[in-house]
């Protein structure tokens, strides 16, 4: 008996080691990275050819999205709104829900699982069929050619990404509000405008983007270099981007909510 | 895929990006409408501030003259200290009077400034020397009981 206690405990202890060995590893990585960024930027054909395919390519799913939640939020708020008779707020609502809350979040989702995923199958199908190795053996060094331009075109397309979402969702709520309805067109804007303040809102929601971008990108170049060179592994490897990269943006998002909008009462 | 066609999407895209970044800060955000970069600061004392908040708006003639940017209980006197930050576009009259106000029945409070005929205005760090308070629901009821509570003694005349 005694033994199958110490067999559990053992468990426990290997388990913790190991995810903790494994986030230093991956901080490790992150660092190197950075570090080798300076080849992307020297040759910035590299970056822009990642942020067709990471940012452009992202374009429709990211505005047919916020076209929807827009509309939605239009709708719903509408629906509560128009019982206190303040209607003409839905803009405010829209507004800010989006740029606030919506907009980074629900961007950066969509876009871990369509761009992140993405990097990682890339990268661990490189490492799977021995490119990244044959780099090597050319003296080119994978992390400063394959994972950094990647890394920084997916920080520099999740701003974009967002703003976009939150602009294409405010117009969906406008569609609604405004064209469908028939809320006063005036008051929608104006009210909007009175409310949404852009250092405290705006700003705050693009930090949160950034933030956003760097945890999706890095943990998606990260399984993908970490992936097992099998065809099981790559699969895992971009299954453990979305789920990762879901929890941090959700955990990152209230941890970075009650940072910047505790103060404000 | 062409490179030069590449680089025309990235470039769309990022123009879009940096398009849409403007439009949430003119169009929706309030940086098209009012700036605090050139501001002046006053600060009123007022009696009782009720529900009025940091970032409230300050009107006058129902025209967003400026912000509320700091609320402070002043311990000798135990009134609010508000400071607000005013546009330089505009300028008031030293006898300007201050008055919290309620932006409909629910609605939220802000400043209303009434000015005055003084010849001289108001600087940077100057004190609003004329202010009213918020009207708190419960002191109102409760004067309302109290008055209705005096006319039932049968002395109307005192009421005010």
């Amino acid at each position: 008996m005694p033994r199958r206690i110490v067999v559990g405990i053992r468990g426990v202890g290997h388990r913790v080691i190991d995810s903790i060995w494994r986030l230093g590893y991956a901080s490790r990585f992150f660092l190197l990275t950075l570090l080798k960024s300076g080849t992307s930027f020297r040759r910035f054909g590299l970056i822009i050819r990642e942020l067709y395919f990471t940012g452009v390519l992202s374009l429709i799913i990211i505005v047919v999205s916020g076209l929807f939640v827009g509309m939605v939020l239009g709708l719903q708020g509408y629906e509560t709104l128009q019982r206190f008779g303040a209607e003409s707020a839905v803009g405010t609502m829209v507004a800010l829900s989006l740029v606030r809350e919506l907009g980074p979040v629900v961007a950066a989702l969509l876009f871990a699982s369509r761009a992140g995923s993405a990097i990682t199958a890339e990268i661990g199908l490189m490492k799977a069929t021995d490119q990244l190795a044959a780099m090597e053996m050319m003296a080119v060094d994978p992390i400063a050619r394959v994972v950094a331009p990647r890394f920084w075109a997916g920080v520099i397309s999740m701003p974009f990404l967002a703003a976009l979402f939150s602009v294409v969702g405010v117009f969906g709520g406008y569609l609604i509000a405004v064209v469908l309805i028939g809320v006063d067109e005036g008051s929608f804007w104006s009210q909007m405008q009175n409310a949404v303040d852009f250092r405290y809102d705006i700003v705050n929601g693009v930090i949160k983007t950034c933030v956003f971008g760097v945890a999706v990108t890095a943990i998606a170049v990260f399984e993908g270099y970490d992936a097992s060179p099998t065809a099981e592994g790559v699969s895992g490897a971009t299954t453990r981007t979305v789920v990762t990269s879901a929890l941090v943006i959700l955990g990152l998002d209230f941890v970075l909510t009650s940072v910047m909008f505790r103060g404000m009462s | 895929m062409q490179r030069t066609t590449m680089d025309l999407w990235v470039g769309l895209f990022v123009m879009a990006g940096i398009g849409a970044l403007l439009f949430l800060a003119l169009k929706v955000g309030n940086l098209g409408t009012y700036s605090a970069a050139d501001s002046y600061t006053l600060v009123g004392n007022f009696e009782n501030i009720g529900g009025l908040k940091v970032r409230a708006p300050v009107k006058s003639a129902g025209v967003v003259v400026g912000r509320v940017t700091d609320i402070q209980l002043n311990t000798e006197t135990f009134d609010a200290a508000v400071t607000i930050s005013i546009d330089t576009r505009y300028r008031f009259p030293k006898d300007t009077f201050a008055s919290i106000l309620t932006a409909g029945l629910l609605g939220e409070q802000y400043i209303g400034l009434a000015a005055g005929g003084d010849e001289t205005s108001l600087k940077n760090g100057d004190k609003i020397m004329k202010t009213n308070s918020a009207i708190v629901l419960e002191d109102l009821i409760g004067r309302f009981l109290f008055n209705k509570a005096s006319e039932g003694n049968g002395s109307g005349s005192d009421k005010n």
